[in-house]
């Protein structure tokens, strides 16, 4: 018995942290506590037009998904074909907001990977993007057509979260909207 | 192309691993010496492509191939020659690969030394001994290669790559991984050799033997690493800490304790044949606390790590792992290991009751730091929230359960084995007892403090030094001769080292001066009798960032002491970096770091200055635990081929016979 002991002490150890794997799991998807909660608002001025301004005002009444990027993130490099995708295809609007990025960057930058966002926001010191509770990008949100935050993900957004995720959100706002109407 | 080579040597690796593992547990069970030759061709092989795929990788770094995936996130065209090496195990592919390298090189070490011409290791032995390694080294090649494979392509290939983790480009980074590495992976060694033994059924004095120099080693290396991480946190991460008991370091320090236990435990089964099986489970112990230590840093379970570097397969897939290697080491061990205690009694009093006291009190160390690391998950198991320790709990219960080990520790080494008594042990070390109650007293008089933990710690690590030089002293005097056997002159050295680490520990812990305060261009401030000047900031440029950098003049009594210049720096990425300045001295280091500007018309900076005195002395000490180590490895009785050592045996067995007749 005393031989089994350090042995019963390692399975309950290995039990303890395949509970927190289990949760790490659900870490991840961090819930934003702006979730069903209005959008912060912001009044920004459009990449490469520094005199014309968007604010949260102006986008409402439809629905859009908005984006959070930057030319220095790698990762947005990634996803950002998914983007172009989920833009063409007319799924929902998209609308970029570019993290604390030099104009000439950012444009270059949509020059070479494709500019997807309809309408696109420079968020030069990343005040917005803290009021959006942005702690790096990519990020990407998806806003009803009543200014509420409905979806919210962190990370690279790939096949996966477009089909799982973004595409029934999506789904279920279109309903909304229907039934309002 | 590069990357598919580095990709497909992998894979080979992978391959000649698992025969590493297949061909010589057979070889040894069946007594057919072609297959347990077989297993040492396939680690040499082995060793070949795994250092094959390390080469590839660092040339991608060195030529700036942004295709690899791992290279763009870790790297950029700005990243100066010496930062693209480190930036191999900058992030976690890389670093995974390091693992499986260095542990290639300890496989190819140990094969080689134990298949020489001579060696005293039966073939079976070593043969399952080369299987072992060769099983651990293939479960963590198929994690490397399914969840974390550092060829992976980045297409079409971006211009630019992102760049290196900011705090990782230092110096002390390039050596700090490799180091800790060497000694938490070394510890597979001490594990291998456990697990044959308990294969082969075949454990005594003789095994210890074999197994010490190797585990000697491994703590050796597994020591520097952590006084270099933990020097590196204190100039890098500019708040002047040392340690902060944060999970990762946890991760390095419980291999530690444990490996610590161990070479103690050891010393009583070579000397005596006792406490085998502690031998055994803290060899089993020390490197599963390695590899528990790279699941709670790799899981993302801890840390609630960025949501791009935690991955949950990656997760279950070490849990997995943990369990077979763990799970099954214990398992064998709690049905293999000798029934019965082997090797002689001894009483209450003597250096076996000393070393039993040691091992109790570290075991629950390594228990209370584990406790601590996983608190959070248990706290989450249990519906308590989400908590987490902090260095006060830490802290305040390992000083108790060190305290009696400092004491205990110079009575170790002059307490005679299996029986003596207290009063004779005693009797010896009067005088180091009262020299270090009047450094003590000394101590708080030039300090005029009364501040308990301060005097405590400089009377511990006085006791500790005085008591090791005292009994250098006698013993050399005993023998009449001017030099002590290396593992005496080891022990001795690393006990000192103890003590100069604890008087470090509790000077900078509880007499440093920290001022944080705001300073424009012209301000003077003093801190412990330094007065510090500000002369304002000016820009610079560097490789791959901008920098504020400040000058600081300071001087003491009027005089010039030195010139300081702490940096704000602003990295391609827009990580902003402090880099601070120090002045580094035997009893005392200054320590300036700009915080944030406070405006831009006055050139207004908030300034941390810190005094730290002996802090020094904590790196110090570790050093001389290193070198403690790295000559007890350097006995001459480790080295003895087997003509020797059937001598040595004889004499023994006189010896233990007298023993027993006595």
């Amino acid at each position: 018995m005393k031989r089994l002991l350090p042995l019963i002490i390692f399975i309950l150890l290995a039990l303890l942290l395949g509970f927190g794997l289990k949760n790490a799991d659900q870490k991840s998807l961090i819930p934003s506590p702006l979730i069903d909660k209005p959008a912060p608002e912001f009044n920004l001025p459009l990449v490469g037009k520094p005199d014309e301004f968007v604010s949260k005002a102006d986008l409402l009444g439809t629905s859009y998904l908005l984006n959070v990027w930057a030319s220095w993130c790698v990762a947005c490099r990634q996803e950002h074909a998914f983007i172009n995708e989920i833009s063409r295809s007319g799924l929902i609007p998209v609308y970029g907001l570019n993290l604390k990025d030099e104009t000439a960057d950012a444009t270059g930058w949509l020059r070479q990977f494709g500019n997807p966002y309809a309408i696109n926001m420079a968020d030069r010191d990343g005040r917005v993007s803290i009021d959006f509770g942005v702690y790096g990008a990519p990020e990407t949100f998806i806003i009803d057509a009543q200014g509420r935050v409905r979806y919210k993900h962190v990370g690279v957004v790939d096949q996966h979260i477009l089909e799982q995720e973004i595409k029934p959100i999506v789904a279920t706002l279109n309903a909304e909207q229907a039934n309002a109407k | 192309m590069n990357a598919e080579l580095g990709q497909l040597a992998l894979i080979l690796g992978l391959l000649l691993a698992f025969a590493q593992f297949v061909f010589p547990i057979i070889g040894a069970w069946r007594g057919n010496s072609t297959f347990m030759a077989m297993g040492r061709s396939a680690a040499y092989g082995q060793f070949v492509f795994v250092s094959f795929a390390f080469v590839i990788l660092t040339y991608a770094f060195i030529a700036q191939d942004f295709s690899v995936s791992y290279v763009a996130y870790n790297s950029n065209s700005q990243l100066p020659m010496l930062y693209r090496f480190s930036a191999v195990w900058g992030a976690h592919e890389g670093s995974l690969l390091l693992w499986v390298f260095i542990l290639n090189i300890w496989t190819v070490t140990v094969t080689a030394v134990s298949s020489r011409k001579g060696s005293v290791l039966p073939p079976e032995f070593s043969a399952r001994v080369t299987a072992v390694l060769g099983l651990i080294s293939f479960g963590f090649m198929l994690f490397v290669i399914f969840t974390s494979n550092p060829f992976d392509r980045f297409l079409p290939s971006p211009l630019e790559g992102a760049d290196l983790n900011p705090l990782l480009q230092d110096p002390g980074l390039i050596i700090h991984p490799p180091m800790l590495y060497m000694g938490y992976v070394g510890f597979a060694v001490a594990f291998a050799f456990a697990i044959a033994a308990l294969l082969g059924g075949r454990i005594d004095r003789e095994w210890v033997r074999w197994t010490r120099p190797w585990t000697l080693l491994a703590w050796s290396f597994l020591t520097f690493g952590i006084a270099l991480g933990s020097w590196w946190a204190y100039y890098e991460l500019g708040w002047g800490g040392w340690w902060f008991w944060d999970p990762v370091e946890n991760a390095s320090f419980m291999p530690w304790l444990a490996g610590t236990a161990l070479l103690h435990a050891q010393s009583v089964t070579e000397k005596r044949g006792a406490f085998i099986g502690w031998t055994l489970l803290l060899s089993i112990s020390a490197f599963s606390l390695s590899l528990l230590g790279t699941f709670l840093v790799r899981s993302g379970v801890i840390t609630s790590v960025h949501a791009f570097a935690s991955d949950p397969t990656r997760g279950v897939f070490i849990l997995a792992y943990l369990g077979v290697v763990i799970g099954g080491s214990l398992a064998l061990y709690a049905f293999r290991a000798p029934k019965m205690i082997t090797g002689g009694g001894f009483a209450w009093f003597s250096r076996e009751s000393l070393i039993l006291i040691n091992n109790l009190l570290l075991t629950v160390a390594v228990g209370m730091v584990l406790l601590g690391t996983l608190y959070p998950i248990i706290a989450d198991a249990f519906g308590m929230g989400k908590i987490s320790v902090g260095p006060p709990y830490f802290g305040s219960l390992f000083i108790m359960l060190m305290a009696p080990l400092m004491m205990i520790i110079p009575l170790g080494a002059y307490s005679r084995w299996k029986q003596d008594q207290i009063g004779r042990v005693a009797s010896q070390l009067i005088l180091p007892l009262v020299i270090s109650a009047v450094v003590a007293a000394l101590a708080a008089w030039m300090l005029s403090t009364g501040n308990l933990r301060t005097l405590t710690g400089v009377f511990a690590g006085c006791w500790l030094i005085t008591g090791s030089l005292s009994y250098a002293i006698q013993r050399i005097r005993r023998q009449k001769r001017n030099s002590l056997p290396r593992s005496e002159f080891a022990m001795i050295l690393a006990h000192m080292g103890v003590g100069v680490f604890v008087i470090g520990v509790s000077m900078v812990e509880t007499t440093s001066t920290e001022k944080h305060i705001p300073m424009g261009p012209g301000d003077t401030f003093t801190v412990a009798a330094y007065e510090f000047e500000f002369k304002g900031t000016e820009h610079v440029e560097g490789p791959n960032f901008s920098a504020e950098r400040g000058t600081f003049m300071v001087s003491k009594n009027g005089k010039h002491v030195t010139a300081l210049f702490p940096e704000k720096r602003r990295y391609r990425k827009g990580q902003v970096m402090t880099e601070a300045a120090l002045d580094p001295g035997f009893t005392r280091d200054l320590y300036v770091s700009l915080g944030d500007p406070l405006d831009n018309i006055n050139q207004r900076w908030a300034v941390r200055i810190y005094e730290k005195p002996f802090i020094r002395w904590i790196w110090l000490g570790t050093l001389m635990m290193t070198f403690g180590g790295l000559i007890a490895m350097s006995d001459r009785r480790y080295r003895m081929t087997a003509r020797a050592k059937e001598k040595t045996r004889l004499m023994a067995e006189k010896t233990s016979a007298s023993e027993v007749t006595a």
